[in-house]
């Protein structure tokens, strides 16, 4: 190997990847506390109110990064299952399994604020529209991955049960909210639309979501990173590296 | 191989015969959810001919589930499902041939049935037909997802209700076009669109569903 070149397939392993990890989340922390402070100051002082929707659309700033980290966390997750899977290196199968959690946790929240948002504007707190029910269903599908790891005790084929779960999660995920879409077309057009048009929204609501966005990813990141360290020092924990890393700390 | 194949469902049609009781168990489950709705509900039959298509779909939804755990436990607590795998023929084969046998045994008595129980909802006789129709198509489709569940599963504990919460979110596009379609014929539009999305999904699960079934099987019994 070339000495001059990163070589990354050492942070493949888990005993090189956990002091990495623990560099980097610090960062990742407090780029997400920064983020999401201007974020909110932003959302809830600067934007200003919607001239159909009043006040109460400031959800929104909440609710559309949370939709959208929670699809993103379930792409990466099924990428990183099935990198698992073809590679066979222990650390992608922790990488989704630390992952599932938090993007369990945005859909959750993207369907709490949905129902905040839905109470003013639609008048009731649940309406059975295309995107809260596949939104709902993706909860389910996480759910439904974080129980089948659970129920396995043998972390190996935990790792790959769970990975061939997610790789049919990813290739339904469309299918249902295409299904789901055509059963009830009653939600309002995207407010975003990527690419050619522009939005419908002004700048100041654009760039106060982007930077929730932002933040919501540096948060995912962190708590995924400190997540992912909890699984490798517990899966790790017969190993000389851990075993010497405790030893140190405690002398 | 297409042998195998042929023998793979001889096989388990062989052994469904001699413990017909299991059959019947699935098929009484489906009867006694969808009658149970108008008792829940009221005999008004303007609202049960509305919610049939829908209670009959989630009932026949709810009863190929339950009858997923015979799938692979048996042949594999006797080790069969071990040396199956051992065998030189390509697993998905198997996986197919085994889901086609599951299927002539638990979904279509269901599909024979449904007709009967719609009459219960004082269906049409159109509404009778579409409703045949798309559980012939999607029925398969919900054994050949359910596979892949259940090979999941395998030997763990807890597995039945691990298998609902697995699957379920994974039926719930057959659900819609199931029902849907029946609901347009009712309604005047025409079912042709909907059924040709259930024969669409089922011709993509008869194509996918096997392999991820098999490399499930792999990882479960290994």
């Amino acid at each position: 190997m070339n000495s001059r070149l990163i070589n990354w397939f050492k942070f493949s392993s888990p005993a090189s990847f956990y002091p990495l990890a623990g560099r980097m989340i610090p960062w990742f922390k407090w780029i997400a506390v920064i983020l999401i402070a201007i974020g909110l100051y932003m959302s809830f002082f600067v934007a200003p109110a919607d001239y159909k929707q009043g006040e109460g659309y400031r959800i929104i700033f909440i609710h559309v990064p949370a939709s959208w980290m929670s699809m993103f966390i379930y792409v990466v997750m099924a990428v990183w299952s099935g990198t698992g899977l073809v590679f066979n290196t222990r650390l992608s199968s922790m990488m989704a399994q630390a992952l599932a959690p938090t993007g369990a946790l945005f859909a959750f929240l993207s369907l709490w604020t949905g129902a905040f948002w839905g109470k003013p504007m639609w008048g009731a707190w649940w309406v059975w529209d295309a995107r809260l029910t596949s939104e709902l269903i993706l909860l389910f599908l996480y759910i439904g991955f974080m129980a089948l790891q659970g129920a396995i005790d043998d972390p190996r084929r935990a790792d790959r049960a769970g990975a061939i779960l997610a790789l049919v999660g990813v290739v339904n995920v469309p299918i249902i909210y295409y299904s789901v879409k055509w059963w009830n077309t009653l939600h309002q057009g995207a407010s975003v639309k990527v690419g050619g048009g522009g939005s419908s929204m002004a700048a100041t609501m654009l760039i106060t979501m982007l930077i929730m966005a932002l933040g919501f990813w540096a948060y995912s990141i962190a708590t995924t990173l400190s997540r992912a360290r909890c699984i490798i020092l517990e899966r790790e924990r017969n190993s000389t590296w851990v075993r010497e890393l405790v030893e140190n700390r405690r002398g | 191989m297409l042998k195998v194949f042929f023998w793979i469902i001889r096989r388990d049609l062989l052994l469904a015969m001699r413990r017909r009781t299991d059959i019947f168990t699935t098929l009484f489950f489906f009867i006694i959810v969808v009658s149970l709705f108008p008792l829940g509900i009221g005999p008004e039959l303007d609202i049960l001919r509305k919610i049939a298509p829908g209670v009959v779909w989630v009932a026949a939804l709810l009863a190929s589930m339950l009858a997923l755990e015979r799938l692979f436990a048996v042949d594999y607590a006797d080790g069969a499902l071990e040396q199956m795998l051992l065998t030189p023929q390509p697993v998905s084969l198997l996986v197919i041939g085994k889901v086609f046998a599951h299927w002539l045994v638990t979904g279509a008595p269901l599909v024979v049935m449904a007709p009967l129980l719609g009459l219960q909802y004082d269906l049409s006789a159109d509404a009778l037909g579409v409703l045949l129709l798309s559980l012939l198509l999607g029925t398969p489709t919900l054994s050949l997802i359910g596979a892949i569940g259940a090979a999941l599963t395998l030997g763990l504990r807890g597995g039945g209700v691990l298998v609902s919460l697995l699957v379920l979110p994974l039926y719930i596009p057959v659900l819609i076009f199931g029902a849907g379609a029946v609901e347009a014929s009712a309604s005047g539009l025409g079912a042709e669109s909907h059924l040709s999305m259930l024969g669409a999904i089922l011709l993509a699960s008869l194509l996918l569903a096997p392999i991820a079934t098999a490399a499930a099987l792999r990882v479960s019994v290994e």
